[in-house]
Protein backbone atom coordinates (compact mmCIF):
# COMPACT_ATOMS: atom_id res chain seq x y z
CA UNK A 1 0.00 0.00 0.00
CA UNK A 2 2.77 2.25 0.51
CA UNK A 3 3.68 2.66 -2.55
CA UNK A 4 0.51 3.67 -4.45
CA UNK A 5 0.80 6.48 -2.54
CA UNK A 6 2.81 10.05 -4.35
CA UNK A 7 4.67 11.03 -1.44
CA UNK A 8 8.42 12.57 -2.03
CA UNK A 9 10.06 9.99 -0.94
CA UNK A 10 8.97 7.37 -3.90
CA UNK A 11 11.36 6.83 -6.51
CA UNK A 12 14.43 6.51 -3.78
CA UNK A 13 16.62 3.28 -2.90
CA UNK A 14 16.26 1.79 1.01
CA UNK A 15 19.37 3.67 1.40
CA UNK A 16 18.69 6.82 -0.03
CA UNK A 17 15.35 6.78 2.14
CA UNK A 18 17.24 5.67 5.25
CA UNK A 19 20.04 8.58 4.52
CA UNK A 20 17.75 10.90 4.27
CA UNK A 21 15.36 10.55 7.11
CA UNK A 22 18.38 10.44 9.55
CA UNK A 23 18.19 6.85 10.21
CA UNK A 24 21.53 4.54 11.30
CA UNK A 25 22.50 1.20 10.77
CA UNK A 26 21.44 -1.08 13.06
CA UNK A 27 24.12 -2.23 15.76
CA UNK A 28 26.15 -0.04 14.78
CA UNK A 29 29.27 0.79 17.25
CA UNK A 30 29.33 4.36 18.38
CA UNK A 31 32.90 6.36 18.20
CA UNK A 32 34.95 6.52 21.20
CA UNK A 33 33.48 10.07 22.11
CA UNK A 34 29.96 9.00 21.67
CA UNK A 35 30.53 5.64 23.72
CA UNK A 36 32.41 7.26 26.90
CA UNK A 37 29.62 10.07 26.36
CA UNK A 38 26.79 7.49 26.79
CA UNK A 39 29.17 5.43 30.05
CA UNK A 40 29.10 8.74 31.78
CA UNK A 41 25.18 9.11 31.17
CA UNK A 42 25.15 5.51 32.37
CA UNK A 43 26.96 6.24 35.50
CA UNK A 44 23.96 6.00 37.81
CA UNK A 45 23.56 2.42 36.19
CA UNK A 46 26.83 1.00 36.82
CA UNK A 47 26.68 2.26 40.37
CA UNK A 48 23.30 0.48 41.21
CA UNK A 49 23.87 -2.77 39.20
CA UNK A 50 27.13 -2.83 41.22
CA UNK A 51 25.19 -2.47 44.45
CA UNK A 52 22.82 -5.44 43.51
CA UNK A 53 25.17 -7.62 42.32
CA UNK A 54 26.83 -7.16 45.82
CA UNK A 55 23.37 -7.60 47.59
CA UNK A 56 22.30 -10.53 45.51
CA UNK A 57 25.85 -12.44 46.14
CA UNK A 58 24.54 -12.63 49.66
CA UNK A 59 21.09 -13.14 49.53
CA UNK A 60 20.99 -16.39 50.12
CA UNK A 61 23.74 -16.46 52.93
CA UNK A 62 22.21 -16.23 56.31
CA UNK A 63 24.67 -14.11 57.98
CA UNK A 64 24.04 -11.34 54.94
CA UNK A 65 26.69 -8.83 54.00
CA UNK A 66 29.03 -9.71 57.13
CA UNK A 67 30.03 -12.57 54.55
CA UNK A 68 32.37 -9.50 53.05
CA UNK A 69 34.33 -8.84 56.36
CA UNK A 70 34.26 -12.91 57.13
CA UNK A 71 35.75 -14.65 53.56
CA UNK A 72 38.75 -12.01 53.37
CA UNK A 73 39.39 -12.77 57.64
CA UNK A 74 38.44 -16.63 57.17
CA UNK A 75 41.15 -16.43 54.33
CA UNK A 76 43.69 -14.46 55.96
CA UNK A 77 43.56 -17.34 59.09
CA UNK A 78 44.08 -20.58 56.64
CA UNK A 79 47.12 -19.29 55.00
CA UNK A 80 48.85 -17.97 57.95
CA UNK A 81 48.12 -21.48 59.45
CA UNK A 82 49.71 -22.98 56.27
CA UNK A 83 52.75 -20.06 55.23
CA UNK A 84 53.39 -18.54 58.49
CA UNK A 85 52.52 -21.46 61.15
CA UNK A 86 53.48 -24.57 59.49
CA UNK A 87 55.65 -23.97 56.39
CA UNK A 88 57.27 -21.09 58.64
CA UNK A 89 58.02 -18.69 55.64
CA UNK A 90 58.06 -15.32 58.17
CA UNK A 91 62.06 -15.61 57.41
CA UNK A 92 62.72 -13.74 60.56
CA UNK A 93 59.87 -10.79 59.44
CA UNK A 94 58.72 -8.83 62.28
CA UNK A 95 55.51 -8.72 61.43
CA UNK A 96 54.17 -11.64 58.96
CA UNK A 97 50.81 -11.54 59.34
CA UNK A 98 50.47 -7.97 58.69
CA UNK A 99 52.58 -8.75 55.23
CA UNK A 100 50.65 -11.72 54.84
CA UNK A 101 47.65 -10.34 54.94
CA UNK A 102 48.25 -7.06 53.44
CA UNK A 103 49.22 -9.00 49.91
CA UNK A 104 46.35 -11.06 50.74
CA UNK A 105 43.47 -8.73 50.41
CA UNK A 106 45.84 -6.17 47.50
CA UNK A 107 45.99 -9.17 45.31
CA UNK A 108 42.15 -10.33 45.98
CA UNK A 109 41.02 -7.43 44.69
CA UNK A 110 42.22 -7.56 41.32
CA UNK A 111 41.83 -11.99 41.46
CA UNK A 112 37.87 -11.87 42.17
CA UNK A 113 36.98 -8.47 39.82
CA UNK A 114 39.83 -10.71 36.45
CA UNK A 115 37.83 -13.60 37.39
CA UNK A 116 34.38 -12.35 37.32
CA UNK A 117 35.08 -9.89 34.52
CA UNK A 118 35.97 -13.17 32.01
CA UNK A 119 31.95 -13.47 32.90
CA UNK A 120 30.99 -10.32 32.74
CA UNK A 121 29.51 -10.87 29.58
CA UNK A 122 28.50 -14.08 29.15
CA UNK A 123 26.39 -14.39 32.76
CA UNK A 124 24.62 -11.60 31.73
CA UNK A 125 23.19 -12.40 28.27
CA UNK A 126 19.43 -12.12 29.03
CA UNK A 127 20.56 -8.26 29.79
CA UNK A 128 22.03 -7.69 26.83
CA UNK A 129 19.85 -8.86 24.49
CA UNK A 130 16.50 -7.57 26.57
CA UNK A 131 18.27 -3.74 26.58
CA UNK A 132 20.71 -1.40 24.80
CA UNK A 133 23.17 -0.08 27.26
CA UNK A 134 27.02 0.48 26.99
CA UNK A 135 28.23 -2.92 27.56
CA UNK A 136 31.29 -1.63 29.23
CA UNK A 137 28.92 -0.94 32.06
CA UNK A 138 29.13 -4.65 33.25
CA UNK A 139 32.63 -4.61 33.70
CA UNK A 140 33.08 -1.63 35.06
CA UNK A 141 30.14 -2.46 37.43
CA UNK A 142 32.30 -5.39 38.44
CA UNK A 143 34.97 -3.50 39.72
CA UNK A 144 32.87 -1.56 41.34
CA UNK A 145 31.79 -4.45 43.49
CA UNK A 146 35.14 -5.41 43.68
CA UNK A 147 36.15 -2.03 44.97
CA UNK A 148 33.57 -1.70 47.78
CA UNK A 149 34.12 -5.62 48.82
CA UNK A 150 37.81 -4.15 49.13
CA UNK A 151 36.96 -1.22 51.31
CA UNK A 152 35.27 -3.94 53.74
CA UNK A 153 38.62 -5.52 53.34
CA UNK A 154 40.74 -2.71 54.17
CA UNK A 155 38.58 -2.26 57.73
CA UNK A 156 39.64 -5.46 59.07
CA UNK A 157 42.99 -5.19 57.39
CA UNK A 158 43.69 -2.36 59.10
CA UNK A 159 42.31 -3.49 62.73
CA UNK A 160 44.80 -6.45 61.93
CA UNK A 161 47.74 -3.83 61.04
CA UNK A 162 46.78 -2.35 64.59
CA UNK A 163 46.80 -5.09 66.64
CA UNK A 164 50.20 -6.32 65.41
CA UNK A 165 51.45 -3.30 66.54
CA UNK A 166 52.37 -1.45 64.00
CA UNK A 167 52.01 2.50 64.87
CA UNK A 168 49.48 5.34 63.11
CA UNK A 169 51.57 6.86 60.75
CA UNK A 170 51.33 9.73 57.71
CA UNK A 171 52.21 7.14 55.62
CA UNK A 172 48.96 5.19 55.71
CA UNK A 173 47.49 8.08 53.36
CA UNK A 174 49.97 6.48 50.85
CA UNK A 175 46.96 3.96 50.40
CA UNK A 176 44.96 5.94 49.04
CA UNK A 177 46.54 6.57 45.83
CA UNK A 178 47.79 3.20 45.49
CA UNK A 179 44.24 1.42 45.56
CA UNK A 180 43.05 4.15 43.53
CA UNK A 181 46.13 3.32 40.53
CA UNK A 182 45.21 -0.14 40.98
CA UNK A 183 41.48 0.37 40.70
CA UNK A 184 42.01 1.72 37.39
CA UNK A 185 44.34 -1.49 36.47
CA UNK A 186 41.71 -3.60 37.69
CA UNK A 187 39.05 -2.09 35.58
CA UNK A 188 40.90 -1.94 32.66
CA UNK A 189 41.99 -5.59 33.07
CA UNK A 190 38.50 -6.47 33.79
CA UNK A 191 37.22 -5.18 30.25
CA UNK A 192 39.89 -7.26 28.18
CA UNK A 193 38.68 -10.04 30.00
CA UNK A 194 35.34 -10.02 29.97
CA UNK A 195 35.68 -8.91 25.94
CA UNK A 196 38.02 -12.27 25.78
CA UNK A 197 35.61 -14.46 27.54
CA UNK A 198 32.83 -13.44 25.67
CA UNK A 199 34.22 -15.13 22.76
CA UNK A 200 36.34 -17.52 24.10
CA UNK A 201 34.33 -19.19 26.86
CA UNK A 202 36.99 -22.07 27.77
CA UNK A 203 39.41 -19.11 29.14
CA UNK A 204 36.97 -19.59 32.31
CA UNK A 205 38.58 -22.90 33.03
CA UNK A 206 42.09 -21.57 32.22
CA UNK A 207 41.64 -18.47 34.52
CA UNK A 208 42.01 -20.01 37.73
CA UNK A 209 45.44 -21.33 37.04
CA UNK A 210 46.48 -18.12 35.11
CA UNK A 211 45.90 -15.83 38.58
CA UNK A 212 47.35 -18.73 40.67
CA UNK A 213 50.76 -18.48 38.91
CA UNK A 214 50.35 -14.98 38.70
CA UNK A 215 49.85 -15.06 42.76
CA UNK A 216 52.76 -17.00 43.17
CA UNK A 217 55.29 -14.48 41.06
CA UNK A 218 53.42 -11.46 43.02
CA UNK A 219 55.00 -12.58 46.83
CA UNK A 220 51.48 -12.39 48.42
CA UNK A 221 52.46 -15.58 50.58
CA UNK A 222 56.30 -15.77 51.38
CA UNK A 223 58.94 -12.90 51.43
CA UNK A 224 59.63 -11.27 48.57
CA UNK A 225 63.71 -11.96 49.39
CA UNK A 226 63.42 -14.97 47.78
CA UNK A 227 62.76 -14.31 44.10
CA UNK A 228 66.43 -12.32 44.59
CA UNK A 229 67.61 -14.81 46.33
CA UNK A 230 66.64 -17.70 44.10
CA UNK A 231 66.11 -16.32 40.85
CA UNK A 232 68.86 -15.23 38.05
CA UNK A 233 69.22 -11.09 37.78
CA UNK A 234 67.17 -11.09 34.92
CA UNK A 235 64.45 -13.28 36.10
CA UNK A 236 64.19 -10.97 39.53
CA UNK A 237 64.63 -7.74 37.47
CA UNK A 238 60.79 -8.85 35.18
CA UNK A 239 59.55 -9.99 38.32
CA UNK A 240 60.01 -6.25 39.72
CA UNK A 241 58.07 -5.31 36.99
CA UNK A 242 54.82 -7.41 37.81
CA UNK A 243 52.32 -4.87 38.19
CA UNK A 244 50.79 -6.94 41.10
CA UNK A 245 53.79 -7.06 43.08
CA UNK A 246 54.51 -3.64 42.97
CA UNK A 247 50.43 -2.32 43.84
CA UNK A 248 51.57 -4.41 47.05
CA UNK A 249 54.61 -3.46 48.04
CA UNK A 250 53.16 -0.02 47.83
CA UNK A 251 50.43 -1.13 49.97
CA UNK A 252 53.04 -2.76 52.34
CA UNK A 253 55.39 0.22 52.40
CA UNK A 254 52.55 2.67 53.64
CA UNK A 255 51.20 0.38 56.20
CA UNK A 256 54.30 -1.47 57.59
CA UNK A 257 57.24 0.00 59.55
CA UNK A 258 59.61 -2.80 58.44
CA UNK A 259 59.05 -4.76 55.61
CA UNK A 260 60.76 -6.58 52.90
CA UNK A 261 60.98 -5.07 49.69
CA UNK A 262 61.88 -5.91 46.09
CA UNK A 263 62.06 -2.72 44.92
CA UNK A 264 64.42 -0.62 46.48
CA UNK A 265 63.38 2.87 44.83
CA UNK A 266 60.26 4.27 45.63
CA UNK A 267 59.83 7.00 43.34
CA UNK A 268 60.39 4.15 41.06
CA UNK A 269 58.03 1.54 42.14
CA UNK A 270 55.58 4.60 41.58
CA UNK A 271 56.64 5.01 37.99
CA UNK A 272 55.61 1.64 37.50
CA UNK A 273 52.36 1.73 39.10
CA UNK A 274 51.36 4.57 37.31
CA UNK A 275 52.37 2.81 34.29
CA UNK A 276 50.85 -0.34 34.54
CA UNK A 277 47.53 1.30 35.63
CA UNK A 278 47.31 3.97 32.29
CA UNK A 279 48.56 1.01 30.05
CA UNK A 280 45.93 -1.16 31.59
CA UNK A 281 42.93 1.54 31.69
CA UNK A 282 43.33 2.98 28.44
CA UNK A 283 44.25 -0.59 26.59
CA UNK A 284 41.71 -2.36 28.31
CA UNK A 285 38.82 0.38 27.51
CA UNK A 286 39.80 0.64 23.72
CA UNK A 287 40.09 -3.11 23.17
CA UNK A 288 36.32 -3.42 25.05
CA UNK A 289 35.11 -0.32 22.92
CA UNK A 290 36.05 -2.22 19.97
CA UNK A 291 33.97 -5.26 20.06
CA UNK A 292 31.17 -3.10 21.11
CA UNK A 293 28.90 -4.54 18.33
CA UNK A 294 29.42 -7.91 18.76
CA UNK A 295 28.10 -8.26 22.53
CA UNK A 296 25.26 -10.64 22.75
CA UNK A 297 25.38 -12.05 19.94
CA UNK A 298 25.19 -15.97 18.42
CA UNK B 1 0.23 9.05 9.36
CA UNK B 2 -1.46 7.62 6.05
CA UNK B 3 -3.43 4.17 6.41
CA UNK B 4 -5.34 2.07 3.41
CA UNK B 5 -8.84 3.53 3.88
CA UNK B 6 -7.47 6.79 3.45
CA UNK B 7 -5.02 5.89 0.55
CA UNK B 8 -7.91 4.23 -1.20
CA UNK B 9 -9.68 7.65 -2.10
CA UNK B 10 -6.32 9.22 -2.43
CA UNK B 11 -7.45 11.69 -4.69
CA UNK B 12 -10.34 13.92 -2.11
CA UNK B 13 -7.98 14.02 1.10
CA UNK B 14 -4.68 14.59 -1.27
CA UNK B 15 -4.11 17.90 0.33
CA UNK B 16 -4.41 16.02 3.96
CA UNK B 17 -1.66 14.19 3.30
CA UNK B 18 1.52 14.22 5.24
CA UNK B 19 5.16 13.20 4.88
CA UNK B 20 5.74 9.78 6.19
CA UNK B 21 8.49 9.51 8.46
CA UNK B 22 9.92 6.01 8.30
CA UNK B 23 11.90 4.96 11.07
CA UNK B 24 12.55 1.46 10.17
CA UNK B 25 14.11 0.93 6.95
CA UNK B 26 14.91 -3.25 6.15
CA UNK B 27 16.52 -3.36 2.72
CA UNK B 28 17.14 -7.01 1.41
CA UNK B 29 18.11 -8.44 4.93
CA UNK B 30 19.29 -11.81 4.60
CA UNK B 31 20.86 -13.25 8.42
CA UNK B 32 22.37 -16.44 8.96
CA UNK B 33 23.54 -17.40 12.33
CA UNK B 34 25.39 -20.68 13.88
CA UNK B 35 23.62 -22.71 15.92
CA UNK B 36 25.71 -25.03 18.34
CA UNK B 37 23.79 -28.72 18.14
CA UNK B 38 24.97 -28.96 21.50
CA UNK B 39 26.05 -33.09 22.15
CA UNK B 40 24.72 -33.89 18.62
CA UNK B 41 28.07 -33.93 17.32
CA UNK B 42 31.29 -36.16 18.54
CA UNK B 43 31.96 -33.66 21.96
CA UNK B 44 34.75 -36.07 23.08
CA UNK B 45 37.41 -34.28 24.60
CA UNK B 46 40.18 -36.96 21.59
CA UNK B 47 37.80 -35.75 19.02
CA UNK B 48 38.12 -32.21 19.91
CA UNK B 49 41.79 -32.14 19.92
CA UNK B 50 42.12 -33.53 16.55
CA UNK B 51 39.64 -31.00 15.22
CA UNK B 52 42.18 -28.56 17.13
CA UNK B 53 45.59 -30.04 15.43
CA UNK B 54 43.59 -30.55 11.73
CA UNK B 55 41.50 -26.98 12.35
CA UNK B 56 38.50 -28.16 11.17
CA UNK B 57 35.34 -26.27 12.77
CA UNK B 58 33.33 -28.34 15.42
CA UNK B 59 30.50 -30.09 13.61
CA UNK B 60 27.93 -29.55 15.86
CA UNK B 61 27.88 -25.81 14.41
CA UNK B 62 25.35 -25.69 11.55
CA UNK B 63 24.61 -22.27 10.07
CA UNK B 64 21.38 -21.36 9.63
CA UNK B 65 19.49 -18.68 7.12
CA UNK B 66 17.01 -18.01 8.87
CA UNK B 67 15.81 -14.50 7.09
CA UNK B 68 15.82 -14.61 3.43
CA UNK B 69 16.13 -10.90 1.31
CA UNK B 70 13.64 -9.19 3.61
CA UNK B 71 12.42 -5.48 2.41
CA UNK B 72 10.04 -3.28 3.74
CA UNK B 73 9.65 0.09 5.78
CA UNK B 74 8.13 0.85 9.05
CA UNK B 75 6.64 4.25 10.13
CA UNK B 76 6.11 6.80 12.46
CA UNK B 77 3.09 5.97 14.58
CA UNK B 78 2.49 2.11 12.84
CA UNK B 79 2.20 -0.94 14.58
CA UNK B 80 3.25 -3.97 12.48
CA UNK B 81 2.23 -7.41 14.03
CA UNK B 82 4.46 -10.21 12.84
CA UNK B 83 2.83 -13.74 12.09
CA UNK B 84 3.76 -17.24 10.81
CA UNK B 85 4.67 -20.14 11.80
CA UNK B 86 7.20 -21.39 14.17
CA UNK B 87 10.69 -21.20 12.79
CA UNK B 88 10.06 -18.74 10.34
CA UNK B 89 12.50 -16.16 11.42
CA UNK B 90 9.94 -13.34 12.83
CA UNK B 91 11.99 -13.70 15.94
CA UNK B 92 15.27 -13.24 14.69
CA UNK B 93 14.03 -10.23 12.59
CA UNK B 94 13.35 -8.49 15.44
CA UNK B 95 16.66 -9.29 16.68
CA UNK B 96 18.31 -7.89 13.56
CA UNK B 97 16.54 -4.73 13.84
CA UNK B 98 17.24 -4.41 17.14
CA UNK B 99 21.09 -4.17 15.89
CA UNK B 100 21.41 -7.67 18.54
CA UNK B 101 22.10 -9.96 15.55
CA UNK B 102 24.19 -9.21 12.27
CA UNK B 103 22.97 -9.30 9.08
CA UNK B 104 25.06 -11.13 6.75
CA UNK B 105 23.42 -9.55 3.37
CA UNK B 106 21.40 -6.31 3.16
CA UNK B 107 21.04 -3.90 5.55
CA UNK B 108 18.82 -2.75 8.36
CA UNK B 109 18.81 1.69 9.03
CA UNK B 110 16.51 2.70 12.55
CA UNK B 111 15.58 5.85 14.05
CA UNK B 112 16.96 5.86 17.25
CA UNK B 113 17.57 2.10 19.34
CA UNK B 114 15.05 0.04 19.04
CA UNK B 115 14.01 -1.65 22.23
CA UNK B 116 13.58 -5.32 22.15
CA UNK B 117 11.36 -6.67 24.85
CA UNK B 118 11.18 -10.97 25.03
CA UNK B 119 10.14 -13.00 26.88
CA UNK B 120 13.46 -13.93 28.11
CA UNK B 121 14.53 -10.34 29.32
CA UNK B 122 16.08 -11.18 32.57
CA UNK B 123 16.85 -9.13 35.58
CA UNK B 124 18.55 -10.08 38.50
CA UNK B 125 16.48 -12.98 40.17
CA UNK B 126 17.74 -12.32 43.25
CA UNK B 127 16.31 -9.08 43.77
CA UNK B 128 13.20 -7.18 44.52
CA UNK B 129 10.80 -6.96 42.16
CA UNK B 130 11.35 -2.68 43.30
CA UNK B 131 14.96 -2.91 42.79
CA UNK B 132 14.50 -4.44 39.23
CA UNK B 133 12.38 -1.60 38.63
CA UNK B 134 15.26 0.83 39.36
CA UNK B 135 17.86 -1.58 37.77
CA UNK B 136 15.83 -1.72 34.48
CA UNK B 137 14.89 1.99 34.26
CA UNK B 138 18.55 2.52 34.79
CA UNK B 139 19.64 0.30 32.32
CA UNK B 140 17.24 1.98 29.52
CA UNK B 141 18.81 5.74 30.23
CA UNK B 142 16.63 7.19 32.74
CA UNK B 143 17.42 9.88 35.10
CA UNK B 144 17.64 8.52 38.77
CA UNK B 145 14.85 10.99 39.80
CA UNK B 146 13.06 9.94 36.58
CA UNK B 147 13.59 6.57 38.28
CA UNK B 148 11.61 7.70 41.48
CA UNK B 149 9.04 9.47 39.84
CA UNK B 150 7.63 6.48 37.50
CA UNK B 151 8.78 3.45 40.09
CA UNK B 152 4.96 3.88 41.64
CA UNK B 153 3.18 3.59 38.22
CA UNK B 154 5.63 1.06 36.54
CA UNK B 155 4.30 -1.45 39.93
CA UNK B 156 0.79 -0.41 39.99
CA UNK B 157 0.59 -0.63 36.21
CA UNK B 158 2.57 -4.73 36.20
CA UNK B 159 -0.34 -5.50 38.96
CA UNK B 160 2.26 -7.80 40.80
CA UNK B 161 0.89 -6.22 43.96
CA UNK B 162 -2.55 -7.22 43.47
CA UNK B 163 -2.11 -10.06 46.14
CA UNK B 164 -0.06 -8.65 48.70
CA UNK B 165 2.75 -7.11 48.82
CA UNK B 166 5.47 -8.98 45.93
CA UNK B 167 7.12 -6.16 45.19
CA UNK B 168 9.34 -5.93 47.74
CA UNK B 169 9.97 -9.86 47.21
CA UNK B 170 12.88 -11.47 45.22
CA UNK B 171 11.77 -12.00 41.50
CA UNK B 172 12.70 -15.68 41.68
CA UNK B 173 9.69 -16.04 43.92
CA UNK B 174 7.30 -14.74 40.78
CA UNK B 175 5.37 -17.18 38.63
CA UNK B 176 6.29 -16.50 34.95
CA UNK B 177 3.10 -14.48 34.52
CA UNK B 178 4.22 -12.08 37.00
CA UNK B 179 7.58 -11.66 35.82
CA UNK B 180 6.76 -11.03 32.35
CA UNK B 181 4.44 -8.30 33.45
CA UNK B 182 6.92 -6.41 35.65
CA UNK B 183 9.58 -6.37 32.76
CA UNK B 184 6.50 -5.59 30.15
CA UNK B 185 5.75 -2.64 32.54
CA UNK B 186 9.44 -1.90 32.76
CA UNK B 187 10.53 -1.67 29.15
CA UNK B 188 6.98 0.06 28.77
CA UNK B 189 7.66 2.98 30.79
CA UNK B 190 10.07 4.48 28.49
CA UNK B 191 8.88 6.93 25.48
CA UNK B 192 10.83 4.48 22.64
CA UNK B 193 11.49 5.29 18.61
CA UNK B 194 10.86 1.68 17.97
CA UNK B 195 10.05 -0.75 20.13
CA UNK B 196 9.87 -4.57 19.42
CA UNK B 197 7.84 -6.80 21.00
CA UNK B 198 8.49 -10.53 20.84
CA UNK B 199 5.76 -13.00 22.95
CA UNK B 200 5.85 -10.69 25.87
CA UNK B 201 1.62 -10.12 26.35
CA UNK B 202 0.89 -13.57 25.54
CA UNK B 203 2.29 -14.73 29.42
CA UNK B 204 -0.29 -11.64 31.37
CA UNK B 205 -3.77 -12.93 31.95
CA UNK B 206 -6.62 -11.62 30.35
CA UNK B 207 -6.52 -7.49 31.91
CA UNK B 208 -2.89 -7.06 31.72
CA UNK B 209 -3.33 -8.02 28.24
CA UNK B 210 -6.10 -5.51 28.01
CA UNK B 211 -4.06 -2.90 29.61
CA UNK B 212 -0.65 -3.39 27.77
CA UNK B 213 -2.81 -3.54 24.59
CA UNK B 214 -3.90 0.27 25.20
CA UNK B 215 -0.20 0.58 26.13
CA UNK B 216 1.14 -0.43 23.00
CA UNK B 217 -1.73 2.03 21.48
CA UNK B 218 -0.75 5.00 23.87
CA UNK B 219 3.58 4.21 22.73
CA UNK B 220 1.97 4.62 19.48
CA UNK B 221 0.43 7.90 19.46
CA UNK B 222 3.08 9.42 20.93
CA UNK B 223 4.88 8.52 17.85
CA UNK B 224 6.64 5.62 17.75
CA UNK B 225 6.66 2.05 15.71
CA UNK B 226 5.47 -1.07 17.72
CA UNK B 227 6.52 -4.25 16.11
CA UNK B 228 4.07 -7.40 17.38
CA UNK B 229 5.67 -11.00 17.05
CA UNK B 230 2.46 -13.23 18.67
CA UNK B 231 0.99 -16.55 17.64
CA UNK B 232 -2.53 -14.70 19.22
CA UNK B 233 -4.25 -13.35 15.88
CA UNK B 234 -6.32 -11.52 17.77
CA UNK B 235 -4.35 -9.56 20.09
CA UNK B 236 -2.74 -8.65 16.07
CA UNK B 237 -5.29 -7.73 15.45
CA UNK B 238 -6.23 -5.63 18.46
CA UNK B 239 -3.08 -3.87 18.27
CA UNK B 240 -1.74 -3.61 14.16
CA UNK B 241 -3.56 -2.39 11.70
CA UNK B 242 -0.67 -3.88 9.08
CA UNK B 243 0.68 -7.26 9.46
CA UNK B 244 3.87 -8.66 7.85
CA UNK B 245 3.66 -12.69 7.48
CA UNK B 246 6.99 -14.39 7.36
CA UNK B 247 7.82 -17.95 5.90
CA UNK B 248 10.54 -19.59 5.92
CA UNK B 249 12.02 -16.50 6.34
CA UNK B 250 10.62 -14.52 3.20
CA UNK B 251 7.67 -12.27 2.98
CA UNK B 252 4.80 -14.23 2.16
CA UNK B 253 2.20 -10.89 2.13
CA UNK B 254 2.58 -7.34 3.87
CA UNK B 255 -0.46 -5.74 4.05
CA UNK B 256 -3.80 -4.65 6.03
CA UNK B 257 -3.82 -7.24 9.47
CA UNK B 258 -7.13 -8.61 8.42
CA UNK B 259 -6.25 -9.16 4.45
CA UNK B 260 -2.73 -10.71 5.42
CA UNK B 261 -4.84 -12.48 8.52
CA UNK B 262 -7.59 -14.03 6.31
CA UNK B 263 -4.79 -15.46 4.04
CA UNK B 264 -2.75 -16.80 6.89
CA UNK B 265 -5.33 -18.53 8.63
CA UNK B 266 -6.61 -20.23 4.89
CA UNK B 267 -2.70 -20.70 4.82
CA UNK B 268 -2.47 -22.44 8.45
CA UNK B 269 -6.37 -24.54 7.56
CA UNK B 270 -5.19 -25.79 4.04
CA UNK B 271 -1.57 -27.37 5.16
Amino acid sequence: MANLLADPDSGLTPAQLAARHGLRVAGQRPSLGRYSGQLWHYRHFISAYAHAKLTASFSNARLGQLWQVLTPLTNAAVYYLIFGLVLEQDRGMNNFIAYLTTGLFIFNFTQTSVQQGTQAISGSLGLIRALHFPRACLPLAITATQFQQLLGSMVVLLGIVVATGEPITLMWLMLVPAVLLQTVFNAGLTMAVARLGAKATDLKQVMPFILRTWMYSSGVLYSVTLFSENLPGWATAIVQYNPMLVYIELARIALLEDTHLLNDSLPLTWLIAVGWSLLAGLGGYLYFWRGEQEYGRG
Amino acid sequence: MVNLEMSNDVTVTLPRIQERIPTVVVDDAHVVYRVYKGAAGNTSPVAAFKRMVTRTSAPNVREVHAVRGVSFTAYRGEAIGLIGSNGSGKSTLLRAIAGLLPVERGAVYTQGQPSLLGVNAALLNDLPGERNVTLGCLAMGMSPAEVRRKLPEIIAFSGINQRGDFASLPMRTYSSGMSARLRFSIAAAKQHDVLLIDEALATGDKAFRKRSEGRVRELRESAGTVFLVSHQLSSVRDTCERTIWLESGEIRMDGPTDDVIRAYNEFANGK
